[in-house]
């Protein structure tokens, strides 16, 4: 089994839409969209839910009023600035979104007064696609911790292409290259990204890759509406390089792809326009590199 | 008056338009780039970044010969970050939080806290000549590669800014923890989005964070034309104010490959951003009303 | 001696979990008294992060010498070397598999982690 991350450092870039063209491209992979900050892959591919999971991950204090004597140890201990003082005749409160989950408050209150109960911060869901199974998922607004749900959607997506034997997993990664990232790609096969010939397209594409190199994953890279500024493309093409990363290929501008987007449709399913044709040609030479088994007739 | 520039979704022109408002402010501002993930905004300032300093957070550090191995340490700690197996204690300091507890908790006192680098604040100012001439200060926020905790480096960058100067703060994209840090105790929140399915999407969970907040914010479409009608109407279903549309223009593309700004593409939007500025001073005035 | 085999099932049968942090059990073989414990790993599974970590402690205080898993990652590897813990990873497809190698002696010790840290 195999496990391709596609990801973009800067967002924008088109890594949704290349997803699930690959998605489409590709025999009955498994998908997981790991970008659960802003989860769009399901708005092309229309998951049917068929079963969905809280997802609880560590702990919140919670201040007993009953029995909290104002004595103001929490608030003195707490390094995240989530404990208020009482408002007139109150009593200390927790800002949720503020709460780390330390327990250092409930470890010190001298009554006793603070509970710890376990946090739920969004929900996760295993559901079946026209081009296969998915495991996707959604934080709570306000939620934290959305690198630990990526590692979960990912645990859950290798179980669930173990049971049903996929031969591939392809995971929607997060923007940036922090926790998030860092959780989508680490053990990954190969990590798939995507740019464009901007200064910040390719700014970020530098540090994306000077994270792969850090977690030695191999990176491909892909240059998105590469027409826009092509002489930047040869630029970014000549540093990916430079980066130990592989140039895959390039797509062209193309306004289908929103078009595309605005049908619910993936661009291969919509059109086979220039940009469908690139992105055909690049999941050839990628599955090649990466001895993926490949569709008939793709 | 701090105003945040933040978006569900990534790429919809928060960098751009945050450039462009602090070009186009009649006074002096500062602009901080939050999105330290993944820093843009000095590529369209022509500013000298030249004073570095260092981020840092705190972290345990074991003095071996106090210690008794007595495992308290790894027992308050949520993250795992300690672990006390048979006579020998480790620290994973990637895995702390910096929440002191193992500290505190110590009979022994053989634990003490060690500054540990997690990320850099790069700033430097530039006089702007957009119309208006004035001086714009520029913090840059960037994450250690490989380091994972971006919350105390966007927070160290907001700090470093004058509190009695107009401050525009670039949003890292989400709505987790990096960008509620971002736009927390700010006085106006600008989320930007595209006209696509997936701008819409994105922006609803922006605007239930905004509200979750309880945050005054507005919305510009970025790319007006591009897609289709859904986020204007969604807006106006939710009275939620649409300030300003970005005309979908082939030139801002072509100038932002180049690291050029919005204004120098769409010069006679300066105006507009000035005034909407204004609007925003006078909406946020008596801090707690005049939202949305 | 005695030796942890992370698994999701329960008998000798049971396929090895692949996993060592988030591995659902370990299942303890004593190799002289010729039986086993099932030890749980389940409060690992919902762990914020370090599940690698806790886990390592968890073999140790069972009183285990050495493991055999599919994976461990850099912190556990850190932690069950330093209580002089062996690490052997298998490819067999049980616990009775994997078991079967270790006494034929086609286990080699491992001398890293063989993937790298989840982080949470």
């Amino acid at each position: 089994m195999k496990e391709i991350v596609i990801i973009s450092g800067k967002g924008g870039t088109g890594k949704t839409s290349v997803t699930a063209a690959f998605a489409a491209l590709c025999n009955h992979a498994m998908l997981a969209d790991c970008d659960v900050d802003a989860a769009d892959l399901h708005l092309l591919l229309d998951p049917e839910i068929q079963q969905s999971h809280p997802f609880i991950s560590g702990h919140i204090a919670k201040i007993d009023g009953q029995r909290c004597i104002n004595c103001g140890k929490c608030f003195s201990l707490c390094r995240f600035d989530a404990i208020n003082p009482p408002q007139t005749n109150d009593k200390y409160t927790v800002t949720p979104s503020s709460c780390e989950g330390c327990g250092v408050c409930v470890h010190f209150c001298p009554e006793q007064a603070i509970e710890f109960p376990e946090r739920r911060c969004g929900e996760w869901y295993h559901s079946e696609t026209r081009f296969g199974p998915m495991i996707h998922a959604r934080l709570d607004i306000g939620a934290e911790n959305s690198g630990k749900l990526v590692s979960l959607v990912r645990q859950q997506a290798h179980k669930l292409a173990e049971d049903k034997q996929c031969q591939l997993i392809l995971v929607d990664g997060p923007p940036g290259i922090g926790c998030p990232v860092i959780a989508a790609t680490t053990g990954a096969d190969a990590v798939f990204v995507i740019t464009e010939p901007t200064y910040s397209g390719k700014h970020d594409l530098l540090r994306v890759l000077e994270l792969t190199k850090h977690f030695s994953i191999p990176a491909y890279v892909c240059i998105n509406k590469w027409d826009i500024n092509p002489s930047m493309a040869q630029e970014i093409q000549i540093s990916a390089a430079k980066n130990g990363a592989t140039l895959i290929g390039t797509i062209p501008y193309d306004s289908k792809i929103t078009s595309a987007q605005i049908a619910a449709k993936t661009i291969i399913e919509y059109d086979d326009s220039i940009s469908a044709l690139a992105i055909k040609e690049i999941w050839h030479n990628f599955a090649k590199a990466l001895n993926i088994e490949q569709n008939q007739g793709n | 008056m701090k105003i945040a520039i933040a978006s569900g979704k990534g790429g919809t022109g928060k960098t751009t338009l945050s450039v462009a408002l602090a070009q186009a402010a009649d006074k002096n501002v500062q602009l901080i780039d939050c999105d330290v993930e993944e820093p843009n905004g000095h590529i369209f300032i022509d500013a000298q970044l030249d004073k570095h300093e260092d981020v840092t957070i705190p972290i345990p550090v074991l003095d071996k010969t106090l210690c008794n191995n007595c495992g308290k340490c790894g027992e308050i700690c949520q993250f795992n970050a300690i672990v006390t197996i048979g006579d020998k204690t480790m620290i994973f300091d990637d895995m702390c939080h910096s929440c002191g507890g193992c500290i505190l908790v110590c009979p022994q006192q053989a634990l003490t806290e060690q500054q540990k680098t997690i990320g850099y604040l790069d700033s430097g100012s530039n006089t702007i000549n957009c119309g208006q001439v004035h001086q714009l200060s520029f913090i840059k926020g960037s994450i250690k590669i490989g380091e994972a905790m971006s919350p105390p480096v966007i927070r160290a960058a907001k700090k470093k800014a004058d509190q009695n100067q107009l401050t525009i703060i670039d949003c890292p994209p989400g709505t987790s923890c990096p960008m509620m840090t971002a736009v927390c105790d700010c006085d106006f929140v600008l989320l930007v989005t595209e006209p696509t399915p997936f701008g819409l999407h994105d922006l609803k969970l922006a605007v239930e964070t905004m509200r979750c907040m309880d945050l005054p914010f507005a919305v510009i479409v970025n790319r007006d034309g591009c897609g289709d009608e859904r986020v204007s109407e969604y807006c106006s279903a939710e009275k939620i104010p649409l300030v300003l549309k970005i005309k979908d223009d082939r030139r801002v593309a072509t100038a932002y490959s180049r690291g050029e700004g919005l204004l120098s593409a769409l010069p006679e939007l300066a105006p507009k951003l000035r005034s909407l500025l204004d609007d925003i001073s006078t909406w946020t005035k008596p801090a707690t009303e005049g939202k949305q | 001696m005695k030796i942890a085999i992370s698994t999701s099932g329960t008998t000798l049968d049971a396929p090895i979990d692949p996993r060592f942090g988030r591995a659902v059990r370990f299942l303890v073989y004593d190799l002289e008294q010729n039986n086993f414990t099932l030890v749980d790993n389940e409060q690992n599974l919902n762990a914020t992060q370090g599940a690698g970590i806790q886990a390592a402690k968890t073999v140790v205080d069972c009183g285990a010498q050495a493991i055999i898993s599919g994976h461990c990652g850099p912190k556990a590897f850190q932690v069950l070397s330093a209580a002089g813990i062996a690490i052997y990873h298998s490819d067999g497809s049980t616990v009775a598999e994997a078991l079967e190698q270790y006494n034929n002696g086609q286990l080699q010790a491992a001398t890293d982690a063989n993937v790298e840290g989840h982080w949470v």
